[in-house]
């Protein structure tokens, strides 16, 4: 296909250009476009946040900033990257994208309830910015009572009400991905011939459906009990503190599985298709997704092992922390498995499914600290439990998003990126990231707590590495959006399989019309069948 | 000021001064070479497979590998094995931590926005400050006025939340003289940061002569006696059992029966729950008369009271 012929093919992105087109559209790749802009202004607002937080921690003074200015810069960091950006990160963006063409299907089984939840997402946003813009909120992103029910004076009830709402985007994504993915697959493709980002896909839904109606409750009881003075809370007038923690990590622990399950199914991608395998253990990796869905709503009271909750209860949660760890364990093995007597190449896709391997494995064995009740007691509320996080929801989770942003972006925009660029970011993003977090580690064990803006002078010279770290990381962020943004423009034509890969996306012009497929594709084999002829793969 | 400051340079290990700060960094320790055989194992092999498969004619179709049971077996079970290891060693050991030893010594230590209010059974008050003897155990009983603090003392290992409402605990027995860092760890507000202090470990002889330093003070048990004599307590709770209450002689630490035909361990946080909301567990054998005092006593009145009641000895004498 030359450069005129795919200029004058139509497709979903040049059938209409009406801002009317864009805003009312029910296709699922515009609607996918339409989060990609939204969550890529909450990032970059998020990420500004966590740059002034690493300066103002560059001195143990408070010299940039005050206390109250500075908690308000971390809850504003957490609450944007968690629930407007990693949340609906991959599945909202790549999910609601490939899903459908993953499977076969035209769209998603309710195109009209897709746009909906990007509505919701955005209401629930307008809250969030103007309660941020109208004095902020200090409460960090847990909201613990009764802090925010009771003490804090900032604007609690607005920014809860903003997440609340946001919420149910998500819960509506949840419920369109699972009736798609049961109801509309081609045919031929059954369960265990679909690809690994659908399973990941499948349980990240099932946790956003039963997950996330328990937060939102508990985020409501809140600003009841702030605005109405209703007593569920706070003990002054007959509530319970701890009941908060039981209810918000009873969503917010399995949160971290919406955010990670999704990054392993583009990892399984990826590596298959560079190592040009079948993913080693198929089954065992896709039920293994399952099983980190079921396993991750057990384990919310590890986050409470100081919290005056009974120490037998802790000691059960532990027990099934400790278990929930195997799945994720195995699904690393039979990633490394699968590159084994692979043809392992190395374009910037793999740079980052490499980089996701490396750091993901880190931030999995320090959860078992974590795990470990009285190490826990130690490390629990300090720089230890940042570093671990980040490890996952940063070099995890973002590592496993721009890693299928890189392979699938000539998909979904019909052009290829440079390279060369390409690569450098992942490698800065790689050095940046351990520059910044494998610090926080060390600082966490010295016993430095979280959330402090000042802090005492021996503290400093890893908090100077760190900043280091995240200047670095910085740069490795800006640069994508730059050379992504110039291939918009100037980038080669992709063709429909710039990579040589496997999955039904790849059989589908780039980018792809408006209904997915001129005639609905019948599956006969299993997934990543890269030992058959490669099909449509241009050089 | 840079320069002074960096030239602390880096430290990889807390200082240890507690009885369980040695054991909670074996287990650390054991956790960190776990996880840098297991990151290693996984890095060596990508490394090796990237090297050694890397990619040599652009038509190169690799064979399928299904995958292995055997080897599915093996990377499920082994790790298990190890996890389950590390498990049991760490709620060992959080048994250890969580549970002070009898003979202990008390403190009272209320949290506010923002300081550390701590007060010895000597009667002895501290703000943000903590004088302990070395190789004592120490049991600290504490509660919060508004919202949730921590109490984190790094140099032992030991963190415990600081709850309004109930009565939380933690242990230490400090093993070297010095003073080290108090942090509150529960975000608590704007001043979070600044909710700190020291502990001061001494040897025991110069602890006694800091005790009997500075003004004389009336005992906890004393203080707690008076608020129970103002708050008119005696006139039911008679020492020889002949008031509509209970007499509180000797009760600590036993069990009581309750009217619903329960029993309750009288401790700290029973003998809270009573004063505050005394219809929740009546004791058997006595009418449900007593009037909440919520809002009538202070965190630090409660303390007093919850140490005089500790205090009354079965001899009848009030031991301060």
């Amino acid at each position: 296909m030359n450069d005129a012929a795919s200029e004058s093919r139509q497709h979903y992105l040049n059938c209409d250009y009406s801002v009317r087109s864009w805003l009312l559209t029910t296709d699922h790749k515009r609607i996918a476009l339409l989060y990609l802009i939204s969550i890529s202004a909450f990032f970059a607002l998020g990420g500004v946040m966590a740059g002034l937080l690493r300066l103002e921690l560059l001195t143990p003074q408070g010299d940039l900033v005050q206390a109250q200015t500075y908690n308000k810069f971390f809850t504003i960091h957490g609450i944007t990257m968690i629930f407007f950006f990693l949340i609906p990160s991959i599945p909202a963006v790549l999910g609601n994208f490939l899903v459908p063409i993953m499977i076969g299907a035209r769209d998603l089984a309710f195109p009209k309830i897709n746009l909906l939840s990007w509505y919701v997402y955005t209401l629930g946003a307008a809250f969030t910015i103007v309660a941020m813009v109208t004095g902020g909120v200090d409460t960090g992103w847990t909201f613990y009572t009764p802090y925010s029910s009771t003490y804090a004076n900032t604007n609690v009830i607005l920014t809860a009400l903003g997440v609340f709402i946001t919420g149910f985007s998500s819960i509506l994504t949840g419920l369109n991905f699972v009736v798609t993915i049961h109801k509309m697959r081609a045919p031929g493709l059954t369960w265990f011939r679909l690809p690994l980002f659908i399973w990941a896909h499948y349980a990240t839904s099932l946790i956003m459906l039963l997950g996330t109606p328990v937060v939102a409750i508990t985020i409501l009881l809140v600003a009841l009990e702030r605005g109405l003075g209703i007593g569920i809370f706070d003990p002054a007038i007959g509530g319970d503190p701890v009941l908060f923690q039981h209810l918000f990590w009873f969503y917010s622990h399995p949160a971290v599985y919406i955010m990670i399950l999704p990054a392993m199914g583009v990892m399984s991608e990826l590596i298959a298709c560079f190592s040009r395998k079948r993913v080693f253990g198929y089954n065992f990796v896709a039920f293994s997704s399952m099983a980190i869905a079921v396993l991750g709503f057990l384990v919310w009271g590890h986050h409470m092992f100081v919290s005056s909750q009974s120490m037998y209860a802790g000691m059960i949660f532990s027990l099934l922390s400790f278990l929930v760890a195997i799945p994720s364990a195995i699904k690393v093995f039979n990633w490394t498995a699968t590159m084994y007597k692979g043809s392992i190449s190395f374009q910037t896709p793999m740079l980052y499914a490499f980089g996701f391997v490396g750091l993901f494995t880190i931030g999995g064995l320090t959860g078992l600290f974590l795990a470990t009740l009285a190490v826990d007691v130690h490390v629990h509320d300090t720089y230890f439990v940042v570093a671990h996080f980040h490890y996952i929801m940063v070099g995890g989770a973002i590592m496993g998003y721009l890693g299928g942003m890189h392979f699938w972006w000539p998909k979904i925009t019909g052009r290829l990126y440079s390279e060369i660029l390409g690569r450098i970011a992942a490698a800065l993003l790689f050095v940046g990231f351990n520059l910044t977090f494998l610090p926080q580690f060390v600082l966490g064990f010295l016993g430095m707590p979280r959330r402090y803006h000042v802090y005492p002078p021996e503290f400093q010279m890893l908090n100077v590495l760190s900043t280091a770290g995240a200047t670095i990381l910085g740069l490795g962020y800006a640069l994508p959006l730059l050379y992504l943004t110039w291939s918009l423009f100037f980038g080669k034509q992709a063709g429909p399989n710039p990579w040589g890969a496997e999955g039904l996306e790849w059989q589908t012009p780039s980018p792809p019309p408006t209904f997915n497929f001129e005639r609905t594709p019948v599956v006969t084999q299993e997934a990543y069948a890269y030992d058959t002829e490669l099909e449509g793969h241009r050089v | 000021m840079w320069p002074t400051a960096l030239s602390q340079g880096l430290r990889w290990f807390p200082e240890q001064a507690s009885t369980v700060a040695g054991q909670v960094d074996a287990l650390f320790l054991f956790l960190v070479a776990v996880s840098v055989f297991f990151a290693g194992l996984i890095f060596l092999l990508v490394f090796v497979f990237a090297l050694r498969y890397r990619r040599r004619a652009e038509d190169e179709r690799p064979k399928a590998i299904h995958g292995s049971l055997i080897l599915e077996g093996l990377w499920t079970v082994i790790p298990l094995g190890i996890a389950l290891a590390i498990f049991v060693w760490g709620a060992y050991l959080y048994f250890v931590i969580s549970r002070p030893p009898a003979a202990a010594m008390e403190v009272y230590v209320v949290g506010k926005q923002w300081m550390w209010k701590l007060q010895h059974p000597t009667g002895q008050r501290e703000i943000n400050e903590l004088h302990v003897p070395v190789n004592r155990p120490v049991k600290l009983t504490m509660t919060s006025e508004d919202v949730i603090h921590s109490f984190y003392v790094p140099a032992f290992r030991i963190k415990a939340d600081v709850v309004p409402g109930r009565y939380t605990s933690t242990w230490f027995e400090a093993t070297k003289t010095g003073e080290y860092h108090l942090f509150c760890a529960e975000y608590c507000g704007t001043s979070h940061a600044v909710m700190g202090g020291r502990i001061v470990v001494m040897e025991p002889a110069e602890y006694e002569r800091w005790l009997t330093g500075g003004v004389s003070v009336e005992s906890l048990p004393a203080a707690g006696e008076a608020v129970f004599a103002r708050l008119a307590c005696n006139t039911c709770h008679k020492t020889d059992g002949t008031g509509r209450g209970p007499s509180l002689v000797g009760q600590f630490g036993q069990t009581a029966k309750l009217a619903s035909g329960e029993t309750v361990a009288v401790d700290e946080s029973y003998v809270r729950e009573s004063i505050l909301t005394p219809q929740a567990k009546i004791v058997s054998g006595y009418p449900p008369i007593m009037p909440t005092f919520k809002g009538l006593v202070t965190e630090d009145q409660l303390l007093q009271l919850v140490a005089y009641i500790k205090s009354l000895k079965l001899d009848g004498q009030a031991k301060p």
